[in-house]
């Protein structure tokens, strides 16, 4: 089984310098791309199927494709790798960013080349001091061996790279509020249209992708589109960084095929279940996702077979729920950190998160009343798509309306008892 | 006013955005870097440095969680309180934590030792529960092993204070 994006990394090692970078072939998919035509490389990425690892899955070279390309497109331009990795229960960007640097900043060039931009940053969070670290004098080193700069190894192209480690909140990992993060003003969404890619930083053509999307962009034009596809098990290309916490065995993240179902997973890396707990659900990838339930657990985990469990793959990056957590109480532990990174900025979310969580809390505490479930499920339905400016609320309800559906017994419990069934005190 | 360091490395990072609007928050974390938290001045400061209105700069301040508007003790504890955190049993970690340090979240200690804060996930997810204290990652935390941690916080401050107290401990 192949393993591209981590071929280099292995847990406690130092990532690979540019010259070790180098050895295992490193940079040869920059040089091969400088040799085409910016189209030629959105081509193959295309072809390859690639679609985006952030969470939401747009097809990566459509994203590309509505850049104004050309000379009289407008300038500069700009590619933002989207380093913010702040999904609960969400750690694979992590371990791209400090376990290869280079390779991260091998996919950062071919792809700004291949939208032709002028400037990149790598939009870091804080937390992420060793990643900070290395990134920064993997950048460094790229700079002194011609890989950015001006006219890259000889080639017309120029490109500069720039670090932007964040202060902080969620709302930051949104791309358009990104974007104002990163022009300096407060991180709330913006409304679209205009698309980022016509009128995105300072109003110029801007890309923002996922670290792990990049990373495999120099696999993918040097192996070529059929190689990628034939990695996976599904229709997307490629492999994918797939992650489990919870009460499992053996927790931690290992890249496998696209498609690799959630029970080979669950099971085989991450052994199954601590001895004494029972497994009763999962988020899929990270917090924004619907629970998924055993019945489940034969699916693809692909952007699309995870659509038939009413969820979605988004980070891969799964968080298991036993018998001996309340469901109730995870919910409320995801609704208070939706209620509390909410921006503000528009009303549905930061009214009725906050609401959410209380209604939670009180249910918790042994206040709940008959009504609340149904005011629960009326609050999912009003954050879901198309109510507000962005996918953060519409992701908090996410694991609300699917936990209401499979833990019901557990929700009447809570409100019958007067108490939380899992609290001893 | 800007001490000359705060003022050189804000204009090292200025140069990588095309308005001094966009390097404010580097600004703040700069000016933060240095004098512990931002005070009112400390906007005042930057604010004048990058041409903004101070009431501008302040509304992008607190939006930040890692900009701190109020003072905090020598070393941020961050814990987080997360979802797979949370499954692994934060709680238990967050009440020794507060019982240890005879603060709730929020808080610092009376002798300006230590700031506990609560922190969304912190990215070890298969390492639960994790909290950060300044710049380290502590993972598989369980209360024994954050007593160890707090003590050596104590024993490294000691040790300093020993120093700078010691004529000779530039040499050694």
């Amino acid at each position: 089984m192949e393993t591209p994006l981590t071929h280099n990394i292995s847990p406690g090692r130092e990532p690979p310098d540019l010259a070790q970078y180098e050895k295992t072939g490193g940079y040869a998919a920059l040089r091969k791309a400088l040799g085409m035509a910016p189209a030629e490389v959105q081509a193959v990425v295309k072809e390859s199927n690639l679609r985006g690892r952030g969470g939401a899955g747009f097809p990566t070279a459509q994203k590309w494709s509505f850049v104004p390309m050309g000379d009289d497109a407008p300038r500069p331009k700009y590619l933002v790798c989207n380093a913010d990795e702040m999904e609960p229960g969400t750690f694979k960007d992590r371990m791209l960013l400090e376990g290869d640097p280079h390779q991260l900043i091998e996919g950062i060039i071919i792809s700004a080349y291949a939208i032709q931009a002028d400037v990149a940053y790598v939009f870091l969070r804080w937390a992420y001091k060793l990643a900070a670290r290395r990134m920064e004098e993997a950048i460094a080193e790229a700079y002194l061996h011609g890989y950015l700069g001006k006219n890259i190894l000889g080639s017309p192209y120029s490109l500069e790279v720039h670090l932007h480690i964040s202060a902080g909140r969620y709302m930051c990992g949104e791309e358009t509020a990104l974007l104002n993060a990163l022009e300096g003003r407060r991180a709330n969404p913006r409304a679209k249209p205009p698309y980022p890619q016509v009128s995105g930083l300072w109003g110029k053509p801007t890309i923002v992708n996922n670290v792990e999307t990049l990373c495999n962009i120099p696999h993918i034009v040097s192996q070529g589109a059929e190689w990628f596809k034939s990695l996976s098990r599904s229709d997307d290309g490629g492999t994918k960084l797939y992650g489990v916490s919870g009460r499992v065995k053996n927790p931690g993240l290992w890249e496998l095929p696209m498609g690799t179902s959630m029970r080979e997973i669950l099971e085989e890396h991450a052994g199954g279940m601590c001895d004494g707990y029972q497994f009763r659900g999962l988020l899929p990838g990270g917090a924004s996702t619907d629970f998924v339930t055993a019945e489940h657990l034969d699916l693809a985990m692909d952007f699309d077979s995870m659509k038939k469990a009413d969820s979605r793959l988004g980070t891969g990056t799964m968080i298991v729920l036993d018998d001996k957590t309340c469901p109730v109480g995870m919910l409320l532990n995801l609704e208070h950190f939706f209620a509390q990174e909410s921006c503000g900025w528009c009303t549905p979310c930061w009214s009725g998160l906050s609401w959410i969580e209380q209604i939670l809390q009180d249910m918790e505490e042994g206040r709940g009343r008959a009504s609340d479930l149904e005011l629960l499920e009326s609050h999912a339905r009003l954050l879901g798509p198309g109510h507000t400016f962005c996918a953060l609320a519409p992701g908090a309800a996410e694991p609300l309306q699917s936990g209401l559906k499979y833990f019901r017994d557990d929700f009447e419990r809570h409100i019958h008892e007067k108490r939380c069934p899992w609290n001893q005190a | 006013m800007l001490s000359e360091q705060e003022r050189r490395e804000i204009e090292a990072h200025a140069r990588h955005y095309p308005n001094n609007r966009a390097v404010c928050i580097e600004a703040l974390k700069i000016v933060q870097q240095y004098r512990g938290w931002v005070s009112n001045e400390g906007i005042a400061d930057v604010a004048e440095a990058l041409q903004m209105k101070p009431a501008e700069l302040e509304s992008v301040a607190t939006f930040y969680n890692m900009i701190f508007r109020k003072p905090v003790g020598k070393h941020v504890i961050l814990l987080c309180d997360s979802v797979s955190c949370w499954i692994m049993g934060y709680e238990r970690l967050r009440e020794h934590l507060g019982d240890r340090l005879g603060i709730r979240p929020g808080q610092t200690t009376a002798d300006g030792r230590f700031t506990l804060l609560p922190n969304v996930c912190l990215g070890a997810c298969d390492h639960a529960p994790v909290m950060m204290v300044d710049d380290a990652h502590y993972q598989d935390l369980d209360p024994a092993r954050i007593d160890e941690i707090l003590a050596g916080y104590q024993q490294g401050e000691k040790k300093e204070e020993e120093k700078s107290t010691d004529g000779n401990a530039a040499d050694s």
